[in-house]
């Protein structure tokens, strides 16, 4: 009973917060709203019984992702009211398209049927001894490990992606030069004057 | 009882949000992005749902690799948002096709 109550709540929840993402006036409301979305969704994994996943998502979604869309949003100083000036135009055809999409995904799966489904054929049964992070890491680690290096360098790649794009080099800035001052000698910067009185000195 | 198909319906709502927020939002490229991520989301909710009800661990490790996979397209998206910006100004995508060479 519990179960079917928190997985309305998640279930609608998350619609919801999916829905006032696109619609809102506001975009920080848009990422705030996305955030909500990621949480319930965590939920409704947790009911599924993948905790790992649902704490992966609530960390890098929530925690790095929306952040990261939070930062651009709140940097970027956009007129945003002008950018949502088509708004109204696109709604009938955007509705019209998502109402069929919608209508042929959910038909789709009220006549999907698995048929006869080989469950001995399933790669990595759940043993319902181990719990899932310890299942998840045992898999990852052993055969799924070419799989876990190439997210890896995925990863790697988008971040070295993402520096050498936003890096520029700026013009006017007075900066420390190490090697410069390294190569300072004596012998350059200071001069021995014997001076006579009554005389200014010759720089 | 809750079973798989309100599992998939739900990720199919979500998934239909994700597109409809692409038509609706059609020049403010930072809620196109955040729709993308919706739709990957209900991606991850199939993928798991999916997972659990077979009683197979691969669909968990392969929503773990989209999850990585969506956490760097935000990143890049966004990189190429913010220079987009640099040099215009604004980021409306309506004349983003002045890029072309």
């Amino acid at each position: 009973m519990i179960h079917v109550f928190a997985f309305y709540l998640f279930a609608i929840l998350v619609v919801c917060s999916g829905a006032l993402t696109i619609l809102s006036r506001n975009p920080v409301h848009s990422v705030l709203w996305l955030i909500l979305a990621f949480f319930n969704a965590a939920g409704l994994m947790i009911l599924l019984g993948a905790e790992f996943i649902a704490m992966l998502l609530v960390i890098v979604y929530v925690g790095a992702v929306a952040v990261l869309f939070l930062f651009v949003v709140m940097m970027l100083d956009i007129d945003f009211a002008e950018l949502r000036a088509g708004f109204v135009d696109y709604l009938p055809f955007g509705l019209l398209i998502a109402l069929v999409l919608l209508a042929e995904i959910v038909l789709g799966i009220g006549l999907w049927s698995a048929g006869p489904i080989e469950l001995a054929q399933r790669a990595a049964p759940t043993n319902p001894e181990l719990s899932n992070i310890q299942a998840i890491g045992g898999l990852l680690y052993t055969r799924y490990i070419f799989l876990f290096e190439a997210a890896g360098i995925v990863l790697l790649v988008a971040m070295i992606g993402a520096i050498v794009l936003t890096h520029r080099a700026r013009g006017g800035v007075k900066g420390q030069n190490v090697a410069k001052q390294n190569r300072r000698r004596p012998q350059d910067a200071v001069r021995n004057v014997n001076q006579p009185v009554g005389q200014g000195v010759e720089l | 009882m809750i079973g798989l198909q309100h599992y998939l319906v739900v990720s199919a709502i979500l998934f239909v949000m994700g597109v409809l927020g692409i038509f609706i939002n059609r020049k403010n490229v930072i809620i196109i992005l955040m729709a993308i991520e919706l739709i990957l989301l209900s991606v991850n909710i199939n993928l798991v749902a999916f997972s659990a009800f077979l009683g197979d661990l691969v669909g968990q490790v392969f929503s773990m690799f989209v999850l990585t996979v969506a956490a760097g397209e935000a990143a890049i998206g966004l990189a190429i948002l913010v220079i987009y910006f640099r040099g215009r100004g604004t980021i409306a995508v309506d004349d983003i096709n002045q890029m072309k060479g």
